[in-house]
């Protein structure tokens, strides 16, 4: 079952590059997504999934990503082919294959309980999205892809470096190195402190960058301002979301050998600088996408937070980790259908969006409320959850600066979105570019009523799931 | 065994110091092909004992990094028809004395931590982090796409010496996986600077700087 999850995507992505119709092409996604929805509710209902000999666990921290970046690529897989259907240009052969792929990729880090595999599948995720960032085959395309493969690449050899670290600090303390998961958690308490330090800093770092912490994030306004709708969707809920799974397994090694509270601190730091690096990109941010970008730092930040506050808020991060992922699936999908229909992500030609494309300027509006943490939308509830066990722990200082660069983000988020929602639209173009449809909008429909959902209902198996998995990262 | 490996990973630091003074690409790739072959042979050496998967990973360590990337990245630079000087940010001087200076503090970071009692050289934590901090440098330093592909593959190649400190904890086909992704990262790269010459007509990255804000 562990294998099927992965084996499945990836020999769809084969037959998806393979298959002769063009047409049908994109429905293979769509397919894809419907088997993996169905695979994975099975496996999420099954109590104990692992394979390989211990290298494929599915335990509830990688349950709830997993469950989470499968109904998410559900949603986009629908979307795939209203959107390619609008693109006449681009190869769609590479795109579709590398969608499944990333898919697959994605299920693997979820599952993978041995730190080597782990990083096997993050870097074959990176190396699966560069082509789709550079699918319009602009300069500037190019340019973000350079970017992201360079800075990405550099960034998970780093943490590569930090897991032979992490490697190496139990042979120092003469255990058989392992890079298996739980045989990490075992020899914990016996590693070399300071390669242990060193390991997760670079892990930290490492990850990091590949979840577009700040400073090391400067490659998502690129990727995620030029990146289509579906890949920018990916991005900011699958990917960055696997990179945050990585953190919190070596969170846990941390944790195992009592040197939680070292961990803590440069995870507190990184997360209020994420936020205010992005509050700050945000005022006067002309590019609505590039304002997801940074609205995606923001949201990583407040993750990593949570984490590093720990206690109740730890069980906040991981409800955050599915709230934000959904938000901004609704957001992405939604700004891609109105860049498409305007031909343009400049809040200078872009007015009006609520007359001109009624319903993606209602779901970009009413995932804006959501993702700036309104009630009574998900985003609210986790972040109130982090608030309240930051205060309630007394760390008074770190909630006044959360509270503060919330305001602050949501006002330079409003400035640019509600600009591009209300307001008359101007006198170009004559003609939508791209209408919208029902394959472009059910999609977005589908994830903000998710979200609404987990703001005032939050189902009692999931419930149950949430509380295990911050369990076994509360370590206190 | 240390009788060895410590001589070829000196060799691997003298590498570091060539491609960081060289003036020409053809020279820093043929560099960084050097070091791939060096490490194809602390790879077996590493492994204690020449079976099987010893011999096949140091094998194929040779292959792609000694050979098949070098090649794919003259390749690519004799299509792109690029002038042949790297055209460093930073002079050559000045980036052989970071490096050296580097280099020196990894020698000292190796001394402050722990190292553990092994058979295997001492001097591998030290190598990896300096070969590390000099593909930090091409990286940032050099301002040809090609350049910076090399840069990157010198800072696989410091991993990948750290890595053999832990041979018996990475199974064979997680170190093939890893293989795997740095031949189809360095390939993808390749296609994307193809690209940005046709695009651009230059490998210059500074000119790559539409996108702010």
């Amino acid at each position: 079952m562990a294998l099927l999850l992965i084996v499945v995507p990836l020999c769809l992505a084969v037959i998806a590059f393979l298959a002769p119709w063009d047409r049908a092409r994109p429905w293979i996604v769509t397919f894809g997504g419907a088997v993996q929805l169905g695979l994975v509710t099975v496996a999420l209902a099954t109590p104990d999934i692992h394979g390989l000999n211990g290298w494929l666990v599915l335990d509830p921290v990688g349950r709830v990503v997993l469950g989470f970046t499968t109904v998410l690529f559900a949603a986009c897989s629908v979307y795939v082919p209203g959107y390619l259907s609008q693109r006449p240009a681009g190869n769609k052969r590479i795109f579709c294959a590398c969608v499944l792929g990333i898919l697959s990729a994605l299920t693997l880090i979820t599952e993978a309980y041995h730190l080597g595999l782990m990083w096997v599948a993050m870097e074959a995720s990176t190396l699966a999205t560069a082509p789709l960032l550079y699918f319009n085959r602009t300069p500037r395309s190019l340019e973000a892809t350079w970017k992201y493969l360079l800075i990405g690449s550099v960034g998970i050899a780093l943490a590569l470096l930090g897991c032979f670290f992490l490697g190496y600090a139990s042979l120092y303390a003469g255990k058989e190195p392992s890079l298996l998961l739980n045989d990490l958690v075992r020899n914990a308490p016996y590693m070399s402190r300071s390669w242990l330090h060193a390991a997760f800093i670079l892990l930290l770092v490492g990850f990091g960058t590949k979840m577009g912490l700040a400073p090391m994030h400067t490659w998502k306004p690129d990727a995620y301002g030029e990146a289509p709708g579906v890949a920018g969707t990916l991005l900011a809920g699958g990917l960055t979301s696997g990179a945050f799974l990585a953190i919190l397994r070596v969170y846990r090694v941390c944790i195992a050998a009592g040197e939680g509270s070292f961990a803590r601190k440069p995870m507190i730091v990184l997360g209020l600088v994420s936020m205010l690096v992005a509050g700050i990109f945000m005022a006067r941010q002309k590019d609505f996408k590039r304002m997801l970008a940074y609205s995606s730092v923001e949201h990583m930040g407040i993750l990593v937070l949570g984490i590093g506050i720990g206690g109740a808020a730890v069980y906040g991060a991981v409800l955050h980790l599915l709230n934000n992922g959904f938000t901004k699936g609704v957001l992405f999908l939604s700004a891609g259908n109105i860049h498409r229909a305007f031909g343009s992500k400049s809040t200078d030609d872009v007015r009006g969006a609520l007359k001109r494309t009624p319903y993606s300027g209602a779901l970009l509006l009413a995932g804006f409320f959501a993702i700036t943490g309104t009630p009574p939308f998900g985003v609210f509830l986790s972040e109130f959850t982090i608030l309240n066990a930051a205060i309630g722990s007394g760390q008074f200082l770190i909630s006044g600066l959360f509270l503060l660069m919330l305001a602050f983000v949501f006002v330079g988020m409003g400035a640019t979105l509600l600009s591009v929602i209300q307001g008359e639209p101007g006198p170009s173009p004559a003609k939508l570019l791209a209408p919208e449809t029902v394959l472009t909008i059910a999609p977005a429909a589908c994830l903000l009523a998710i979200v609404l959902l987990l703001g005032v209902y939050i189902p009692p198996p999931l419930a149950s799931l949430l509380h295990a998995a911050a369990l076994s990262l509360e370590g206190r | 065994m240390a009788a060895i490996v410590d001589p070829l990973l000196i060799v691997v630091l003298l590498l570091n110091f060539f491609t960081l003074g060289a003036s020409r690409m053809r020279s820093i790739i043929n560099g960084s092909a050097a070091q791939g072959v060096v490490l194809g042979a602390v790879a077996l050496l590493a492994h204690g004992e020449f079976g099987l998967q010893a011999v096949l990973i140091a094998v194929v360590t040779v292959i792609l990094k000694g050979i098949g990337i070098p090649w794919m990245l003259m390749r690519a630079m004799r299509d792109v028809g690029i002038r042949r000087e790297v055209e460093p940010l930073i002079g050559l001087i000045p980036s052989l004395l970071v490096g050296a200076l580097g280099t020196g503090l990894a020698i000292l970071f190796a001394h402050a931590l722990p190292l553990a009692k092994q058979p295997i050289g001492s001097l591998f934590v030290p190598t990896s982090l300096s070969t590390v901090f000099t593909g930090f440098i091409l990286l940032t330093s050099r301002r040809k796409a090609i350049s910076q592909v090399v840069g990157y593959l010198i800072l696989e190649n410091g991993v990948f010496i750290m890595g053999l400190t832990l041979v018996s904890a990475m199974p064979f086909l997680v170190e093939m996986g890893v293989l795997l992704d740095l031949l189809v990262g360095i390939f993808v790269m390749g296609i994307i600077v193809n690209h940005i010459q046709r695009e651009f007509s230059s490998l210059d990255t500074t000119r790559l700087s539409q996108l702010k804000g």
